[in-house]
């Protein structure tokens, strides 16, 4: 009788290829692991569990929000979708800068001055809402325009 | 057997199971599709592929294996195996390859975040493995998705110099560079084929990411994607200007970007204050200060006004930063590093040269450059740079500067210099 398992084996090749990318992963890890093992492995851990449970749902959350709160006029959703998720992205990635946390030692080391980095992100910001504003005012007169005259 | 909810049983349940992300009704973007995770994988293949090598590259740059001071990860064991004797040639290698490794990197990091978006389904799917091959793919995401985000995190918090990170960002970029790349590579061995496939249409896949039941679209797929490039876009353009003097000013946000620290000759970009790095005005004052050279045949103390006795020669140098900016080339003056060796050694061939700054902080403040570097007639002990003496921020009195090496390597504020094989 043959023995049963509680899961079938899968691909044998694809079980190779895992197991020899673990074992790199092994090696390298290893080291990776050797001095703080438990704040490496809470920033691996973490950076997944925070992007997938925290950050993917609040921005999804976000977005639902806006399209919800559309409705029905979906059609203006892109003109604070686009500008919106440009200045998060700069706000994102340069967070230590535009933030000030780093102004101290950022300013010591190089010989620069911090101060305008949040000043910049907030002009970038009311450029990028400021564009999608007029490229969905020209959209709005163009779409009167060619809409037929009214009855009079 | 895969065991997915049948449409009908969606039907049935579904008012109940959507509120769970567990249930595939749950996720109603119509954007989430084999396509769409398609073209950000493909991206991301060549991207990360060529972020690695680039990696890889910088460690090399380093000449690591030269000596300990080089080496900030001792114990690479065979993760080492590529390294070489880093060139001279052409002067601005390294200004492009950690230009590339950093600003590709910033660049990329949209086209990242929509690929986790695109696949997010996944991670709740039901029942969590289906066969022993596809429960190690679901460990191996784990070690993809954090191993790949802290890589990014590590190095947009690494140039922004917010050492948040627990630990010493060299091991940890570079370890878990290689704990990322391990499960990076078997991915893509998994899925590129599929992803080519659906790319090129050749056979139409079950599409698994695409929703059961989607909200009407608010936007296209090809409009979500002009999304991602433009985000990318954005980045890249308020980023790559810091590694172009001329171009500086349209770096917004990069952290070298704007404008420069200084006007004038010595105005250029600075890693480290004197300051910063611990170097007073009385360390460095041209009385006291003297160069001390060691080699083979004995040691020489020099004063500034006795290496200015000594041929000087022009070249005309960037600094390129390891946190990915870099300057064009500045014009340096000084005593070649060949002609300092040859007073202390009275073999031909240059030798490597061990030397030793007087900054009193400073992981390089100790650094090793090889024998190919030393012979370089381009490679100097700089005293001057764009025609006047050498400021306290960019090392006066005296300064290493070599083509193509990574602007820690060379050392501001000389003390001494020991020339020898390592």
């Amino acid at each position: 009788m043959r023995p049963r398992f509680p899961l079938p084996i899968g691909s044998p090749l694809q079980i190779l290829l895992l197991a020899c990318s673990f074992a790199l992963a092994a090696y390298a890890g290893l080291q990776l692991l050797a001095d703080d093992w438990f704040g490496v492995a809470l920033w691996i851990v973490g950076a997944a569990l925070l992007h997938d449970l925290v950050l993917l749902p609040v921005y999804a959350a976000a977005d639902r929000a806006l399209v919800k709160a559309a409705a029905p006029r979906r059609q203006w959703v892109g003109y604070v979708r686009v500008p919106a998720a440009l200045s998060l992205l700069l706000l994102l990635v340069w967070f230590p800068l535009i933030s000030g946390q780093v102004a101290g030692r950022y300013a010591r080391a190089t010989g620069l001055s911090a101060d305008g980095y949040p000043a910049r992100w907030l002009l970038v910001s009311a450029v990028l809402f400021g564009g999608s504003a007029l490229l969905f005012l020209l959209r709005l007169r163009r779409e009167t325009k060619q809409r037929p005259p009214d009855v009079h | 057997m895969v065991r997915e909810p049948a449409a009908g049983v969606v039907r049935t349940y579904g008012r109940g199971m959507r509120r769970t992300p567990f249930s595939p009704s749950f996720w109603r973007s119509p954007l989430r599709g084999t396509w769409f995770t398609s073209v950000l994988g493909i991206v991301l293949l060549g991207g990360i592929t060529l972020l690695f090598v680039t990696g890889l590259l910088s460690y090399a740059a380093y000449n690591p294996n030269l000596s300990a001071v080089n080496d900030k990860t001792p114990d690479k064991g065979i993760l080492g195996f590529y390294l070489f004797s880093w060139p001279t040639d052409p002067h601005w290698l390294y200004r492009l390859t950690q230009g590339v490794h950093v600003t590709l990197g910033i660049t990329l990091i949209p086209v990242l975040l929509a690929k986790l978006w695109s696949v997010v389904p996944k991670l709740f799917t039901l029942p969590p493995a289906r066969s022993l091959a596809h429960a190690l793919e679901r460990i191996s995401l784990l070690l993809l998705v954090g191993g790949g985000l802290f890589e990014f995190v590590t190095g947009a918090l690494n140039v922004q110099l917010d050492y948040v990170f627990p630990g010493s960002f060299y091991p940890l970029h570079f370890y878990g560079a290689w704990v990322f790349f391990a499960a990076f590579v078997a991915h893509a061995v998994l899925k590129t084929p599929m992803a080519l496939r659906n790319l090129r249409q050749l056979r139409e896949e079950r599409d698994e990411l695409a929703s059961p039941d989607p909200d009407p679209p608010t936007v296209s797929r090809r409009g979500a994607l002009g999304l991602v490039g433009g985000g990318s876009l954005l980045l890249f353009v308020t980023t790559v200007g810091q590694n172009f003097d001329a171009l500086r000013w349209t770096a917004l946000f990069a952290p070298h970007g704007r404008r420069d620290p200084g006007s004038g000759p010595a105005g250029f970009q600075i890693n480290k204050t004197a300051a910063y790095a611990g170097v007073s005005a009385a360390d460095r004052n041209d009385e006291a200060w003297r160069l001390t050279v060691v080699g083979r045949t004995g040691t020489v103390r020099l004063s500034r006004s006795e290496l200015l006795q000594l041929p000087l020669h022009s070249s005309a140098l960037p600094i390129a930063c390891v946190e990915g900016w870099s300057t064009s080339d500045q014009w340096w003056r000084g005593v070649r590093l060949r002609d300092l060796a040859a007073l202390v050694d009275d073999d031909g061939d240059p030798p490597d040269v061990f030397v030793e700054s007087l900054q009193r902080h400073g992981a390089f403040r100790k650094a090793a450059l090889r024998a190919n570097q030393v012979a370089d007639p381009r490679s100097l002990l700089a005293l001057f740079v764009n025609g006047e003496d050498l400021t306290p921020d960019h090392g006066h009195p005296a300064r290493i500067i070599v083509p193509a090496a990574p602007g820690v390597l060379n050392t501001k504020w000389v003390a001494r210099m020991t020339f020898g094989d390592l």
